[in-house]
């Protein structure tokens, strides 16, 4: 990453101007002013280490204690063992609210990430519009409550604009939401809609770090769009690829808010996913311990996906250079 | 001779678009439809009244334009009004819960960024046992997913006696988050040690040159940081919506949510709705207006190494 640092400030005199006496000059000026470093490192640091301590740190190893104990939130947390881990592999809805959110992440992943490549490579090879750019992020703006609610209503059965459309056409009207089988897609391509603009800025970052002249070349060479395309872009943009894919995994196993708003995991617990299902057990029916083993189930579930998607897309190792 | 055959070429693809490049722009304006059309959808909607938008579903132009919806959302209705015109009757105040949006995502945005700066600075150009550790644990923080602390942090701010109020959902990310801290580090590392000299030749301490030097050049990247602080802050749904009960600490989006589940379920309140989904988006659109080109672009660099 790099940032532009702006000049230092011209009115501020230079040292070392007068050779290598200023120089030691200097150094040792310096760590004489370093001396009182460690004094201050602590105040400056302090604010930040303190949230970390306080909502970072404690509340992870809590998260991990209250698992193993019974917790309503009204009487001090009782010790269970693994009671409650137990209770969670004999749970049913558990593990249907997990296949949900699988479910949920390959679709979401899968057309978001599709998606977000192709609008990247538009912007990149048909035109860097800065306008452009800017439109395919208003979504991004937006919260997954406003995002929820307006395709909500655009999907209506009876009234929405997709429906109208999709009757227009003569086809039969499709009650998205409220179906078991179009509910989960529905939501993963709401969310699709709000991130995909942003997702395609990370790729079209990365895509603007690959030279221009590997493309002349290639032209030159007679090389077509679609083989630069699996040619030059595929292989150097794979590292970039690899942490944006990272990235929205892990968000996209987090989905909450677009449910909550559009089917509050209905119809039949077919959009209930993992994270509605820890936030009814905790806010809908205290189980504080049992919520929070499940959020260390969900918590090594993002770290085996981690871990297996660094080993497999190589994110650490770039081609390019 | 190169030069001259290059500009032929361009100008000929120019003048004879190939098929390729037409399919191409077909599908970047498909996109761009389906990016804003919601957006005109929602305007379109707020406009419409109830009655008339459920004879004309498909209409393009507002239905029987009121601002009907509008009064609804901000409660400037009557509830016999606002029944009669399809709305619950439920009373929300968004002038409320816009104020509560702005406090709550000012007070983490500043805090946080301020906070985070003199954390990267003491990384970055301070010298003292265990900062490499320190900052090690930092970096693991950046590791651990949102919801995995959630639960704990909602214990801790209810036993600080903070739930259900402004302080509370602003809190956890007040201080700090891995990211901010990395993010600026990375460039007060970048930013020549001479610069730090030469203030301190000049006889400024430390925290003048972090106050007076370090901070004003480091006003891009916490411009940039702080946009992207704002709009995180301002979306969120689910902290607040664990810590909040009541108008006092009721967000936006919070409101929202609850707005949209009091609206009746036979025959839904959507013009109202879109009102209130508008008041609550209307000023991030704002905020992108003004910053679109800074937002645009730092997007590009917050997220690849």
């Amino acid at each position: 990453m790099t940032i532009a640092s702006s000049s230092p400030p011209s009115r501020l005199p230079l040292g070392g101007a007068a050779g290598a006496g200023t120089e030691q000059r200097t150094r040792r000026a310096a760590t004489r002013e370093n001396r009182g470093d460690g004094r201050l490192a602590a105040v400056f640091i302090a604010p930040a280490l303190l949230g970390f301590a306080a909502f970072l740190l404690w509340p992870t190893l809590r998260g991990v204690y209250l698992s193993f104990t019974r917790f309503n939130l009204l009487t001090p947390p009782q010790w269970v063992g693994l009671d409650n881990y137990v209770r969670m592999v004999h749970d049913p809805i558990f593990w249907d609210s997990l296949l949900v959110t699988v479910e949920y992440v390959v679709i979401n992943i899968g057309v978001q990430t599709m998606s977000a490549l192709a609008i990247a490579v538009l912007l990149q090879r048909l035109t860097q519009s800065a306008v452009l750019r800017g439109i395919v992020l208003t979504p991004y703006l937006m919260s997954n409550v406003v995002a929820g609610i307006v395709w909500l209503w655009m999907l209506d059965t009876q009234l929405g604009i997709g429906n109208e459309i999709i009757a227009g056409l003569g086809f039969d009207r499709i009650p998205f939401l409220a179906d078991e089988t179009w509910a989960i897609p529905t939501i993963a391509l709401i969310n699709v809609w709000r991130h995909v603009g942003y997702t395609a800025l990370l790729l079209f970052a990365g895509l603007m770090a690959i030279p221009n002249d590997v493309y002349e070349a290639a032209k030159v060479d007679g090389a077509s769009e679609w083989r630069m395309f699996w040619r030059i872009t595929m292989p150097l943009l794979r590292p970039v690829l690899a942490v944006v894919l990272i990235m929205t995994v892990i968000g996209s196993f987090q989905v909450f808010d677009t449910v909550a708003v559009t089917t509050a995991g209905g119809p039949a617990n077919a959009t209930n996913v993992l994270q509605y299902y820890i936030y009814g057990a905790a806010f809908g029916r205290f189980q504080f311990g049992y919520a929070s083993a499940m959020s260390v189930a969900l918590l090594v579930v993002l770290s085996a996906i981690t871990v297996l998607q660094y080993r497999i897309t190589r994110a650490g190792q770039s081609d390019l250079g | 001779m190169a030069a001259v055959a290059d500009t032929t070429t361009v100008r000929r693809v120019r003048r004879r678009p190939s098929t390729g490049r037409i399919v191409a722009w077909a599908v970047m304006a498909a996109i761009v439809l389906i990016t804003l059309l919601p957006f005109y959808w929602i305007l379109r909607t707020a406009l419409s009244s109830n009655t008339a938008l459920a004879a004309h579903p498909g209409d393009l132009l507002p239905v029987d334009a009121t601002t009907g919806g509008f009064e609804r959302a901000l409660g400037l209705q009557s509830t016999e009004e606002a029944i009669a015109q399809g709305g619950s009757g439920g009373g929300l105040k968004f002038w409320r819960y816009l104020i509560n949006s702005v406090v709550v995502s000012t007070l983490i945005t500043v805090c946080q960024i301020f906070f985070s700066a003199m954390a990267a600075y003491a990384f970055a150009r301070l010298r003292w046992r265990g900062r490499e550790k320190v900052f090690g644990l930092f970096l693991a923080g950046l590791m651990v997913p949102a919801i995995f602390t959630l639960l704990p942090n909602f214990v801790l701010i209810k036993q600080l006696g903070l739930v259900d109020s402004l302080l509370g959902v602003a809190l956890p990310t007040m201080f700090m988050t891995p990211f901010a801290v990395f993010f600026l580090r990375q460039f007060f590392m970048n930013v020549p040690r001479e610069v730090e000299e030469a203030a301190l030749l000049d006889g400024a301490g430390k925290i003048r040159i972090f106050f007076r030097v370090m901070l004003p050049m480091a006003s891009t990247p916490i411009l940039t940081l702080g946009l992207l602080t704002y709009i995180t802050a301002w979306n969120d749904y689910f902290w607040p919506l664990m810590v909040s009960y009541s108008d006092s600490s009721r967000v936006l989006t919070v409101a929202l949510a609850i707005f949209r589940a009091q609206t009746p379920q036979t025959g839904y309140d959507w013009s109202g709705l879109m009102a209130a989904t508008l008041i609550a988006a209307l000023p991030m659109l704002v905020l992108f207006g003004f910053f679109a080109r800074r937002i645009v672009g730092s997007i590009s660099f917050t997220g690849i190494k």
